[in-house]
């Protein structure tokens, strides 16, 4: 097919949306401020983050919380996009529409209804005083941003497994049970591995978005725990340190390609899950 | 595929002429628009209308939470930016040197001589020139007295051991490293970077106490049970005093604190800077300026406004202090512009 009239529209969103602002990042990121306010190519901020302990746990937490959520978001999720593509439900398509739809609202709110719900004097802890109960401060924690993490990705995990386990030819499964496998082995030898394009995309949609983020950790952990999101937010709304927050982006976007490198490996010329 | 693509232009022109209409719409009839930047929460809830209904003037309005985000998002905006904004002293001071304030006309605005003389010509701003005295704010401690079981007296309380996850602190550079330099016996204004270390090594050893960093949000963490004490605002203080009086106390810590006076300013960038200046003194008449005071909680340095008050809120020691507590308090200087220090450890403390 020829380039299609269409496609333009496309090309000049992604000029002006992707492909500068990238540049601005990288701008500023490989530059510092002179006194005279005069920008000079400079690799410093790189130094300056990568010998920092401090900065350097905040990047290393960054990657070990949003994993975390990752492994269980796939615990939880590959059963669930698994019986969804079954037939064990019948209204298939009103559940999968039950698990979007927490999706149609912001991020922000949804994530303060948690506050309301689990904060230390929130509707969940009043209900365990009243029945006698020392209250338990379930938030201000590691733990409670990695819950924020599953709480908001878990949909980034079920649908592209989903849609990938959908597609998939039921005669193999039956040639399998005819040849003699058991239920375990056809399920570890057939299904599984013909969803790992799924499981691929799944992974990588829900790391990127968590190991990024600002809102959940701030609202969750009352800003007390800073993960590379928060302190990248710092540095443009407080520090007016344009350079030394673009070099952390492009820190984080180095990370987050490699993760895409990686996983671009596995799926090979498989279709992969719907989302992409 | 030709049809999709027929579907998708119609929407895409039904798009464009809604937003040309919307704009359109917008624009009709002539009004002047001015864009005001404020604190959250630090103006009457009806204040703005009255305003646009007086003059036929709208007010775009949007809020921030400290001086730092104010300032970076005002130096990086350039000239499609704000008319009115709220700085406080030392962000006025810094704003100036880098000329990016208009000097106010003083005929458009005569409700100016209703302010103290105390709050004119401070040294942010000798000649007067640039800036109107707003609201003027302390930060004290709001606390919990069921939760503490006792009277707090000084910021050293906070840092108390027995308060472990308890403790919320204001995420804003000047006021958590200040008032802990003021705690030292240092100045707030101390640039020395020893002394501002050590603050910050207080700083760090104070995290097993804190629940929560943040601005607004923490009063309600106090009020509700959450957490046991927070930095706070005058005005925040007084107003959970004014929902919660059983068990809501708030205190200007004995060791002083700073004393901040919030500025109403034009941005050199303005493009309607006779109707920003409308807005500034309509904001200096006595009635609206004593609305602003008692539904915000903070001071009024204006002296008309004051008269205007019930007793028990101008005899209120938080709001009005005594002279001697006003002794130990101070107003923020600007820091050199080459400083980094406070903010390197401010990021520091909080990254940890």
């Amino acid at each position: 097919m020829k380039k299609s009239f269409a496609a333009y529209p496309y090309l000049v969103w992604a000029i002006i949306f992707i492909i500068a602002p990238l540049l601005l990042v990288a701008y500023y990121g490989l530059t510092v401020e002179m006194p005279d306010g005069s920008m000079v190519f400079s690799v410093e901020n790189f130094y300056k983050f990568f010998s920092s302990p401090i900065f350097m746990a905040a990047f290393w937490r960054s990657i070990w919380m949003a994993a975390l959520a990752t492994i269980i978001c796939l615990i939880i999720g590959y059963p669930v996009a698994y019986y969804l593509s079954g037939s064990i439900f019948k209204n298939k398509k009103l559940l999968l529409l039950l698990l979007v739809i927490p999706m149609w609202m912001n991020l922000l709110l949804r994530t303060y209804a948690w506050l309301i719900l689990l904060d230390n004097a929130g509707l969940i802890n009043t209900l365990i005083k009243a029945l006698g109960f020392e209250p338990i401060e379930f938030l201000y924690h590691e733990y409670s941003i990695v819950f924020g993490m599953v709480y908001n990705f878990l949909p980034f995990m079920i649908l592209p497994i989903h849609s990938v386990l959908v597609k998939m030819d039921n005669s193999l499964i039956e040639a399998a049970g005819d040849l003699g496998a058991n239920k375990r082995k056809v399920f570890f030898k057939v299904t599984f591995p013909l969803s790992l394009p799924g499981v691929i995309s799944g992974i990588t949609m829900v790391f990127m978005p968590a190991v990024t983020t600002f809102a959940i950790s701030d609202i969750l952990s009352g800003r007390t725990i800073q993960l590379m999101g928060n302190i990248i937010e710092d540095q443009f709304l407080r520090s007016d340190n344009w350079n030394f927050g673009s070099t952390m982006s492009i820190i984080l976007m180095v990370l987050i390609i490699l993760s895409m490198v990686i996983s671009s490996k596995y799926e090979k010329e498989n279709e992969g899950g719907g989302l992409f | 595929m030709k049809k999709s693509f027929k579907s998708v232009a119609i929407i895409l022109c039904a798009a464009v002429i809604m937003t040309l209409c919307l704009s359109g719409c917008g624009s009709s009839g002539e009004k002047t628009t001015i864009r005001v930047y404020n604190w959250g929460e630090y103006i009457a809830d009806d204040v703005i209308e009255q305003f646009e209904e007086e003059t036929g003037i709208r007010v775009e309005y949007d809020t921030y939470n400290d001086n730092e985000s104010l300032y970076a998002k005002i130096k990086k905006a350039g000239s499609d930016s704000y008319d009115v904004i709220v700085p406080s002293d030392y962000m006025v001071k810094k704003m100036i040197d880098e000329d990016m304030l208009a000097p106010l006309n003083f005929d458009n605005i005569p409700n100016f001589e209703n302010i103290d003389p105390q709050f004119k010509n401070l040294s942010f701003d000798p000649e007067n020139m640039y800036s109107v005295p707003y609201l003027t704010d302390m930060v004290g401690i709001l606390y919990n007295i069921d939760e503490t079981g006792k009277e707090l007296t000084g910021f050293k309380d906070l840092f108390d051991p027995a308060y472990a996850r308890k403790v919320c602190m204001l995420d804003s550079i000047r006021d958590a490293i200040g008032l802990t330099l003021k705690m030292l016996g240092y100045s707030m204004n101390d640039t020395n970077p020893e002394h501002i270390a050590e603050a910050r090594d207080m700083l760090l050893e104070q995290k097993p106490n804190v629940l929560a960093y943040g601005t607004d949000e923490l009063a309600p963490k106090v009020m509700s049970g959450a957490a046991a004490m927070a930095m706070v605002y005058l005005g925040e203080g007084i107003t959970a005093i004014e929902e919660q009086p059983e068990n809501m106390r708030f205190v200007i810590p004995e060791e002083g604190t700073n004393r901040a006076i919030d500025n109403l300013v034009i941005l050199k960038t303005s493009k309607n800077k006779d109707a920003a200046e409308q807005f500034i003194n309509f904001m200096l008449r006595p009635e609206i300026a004593v609305k602003n005071s008692i539904e915000t909680g903070y001071s009024t340095p204006n002296m008309a406004a004051k008269e205007l008050l019930p007793d028990e809120i101008k005899n209120d020691p938080n709001r009005y202090p005594p002279a001697e507590i006003l002794e130990k308090c101070e107003i923020y200087e600007t820091l050199p512009a080459d400083n980094t220090d406070f903010i390197d450890a401010w990021n520091m403390v909080k990254a940890k």
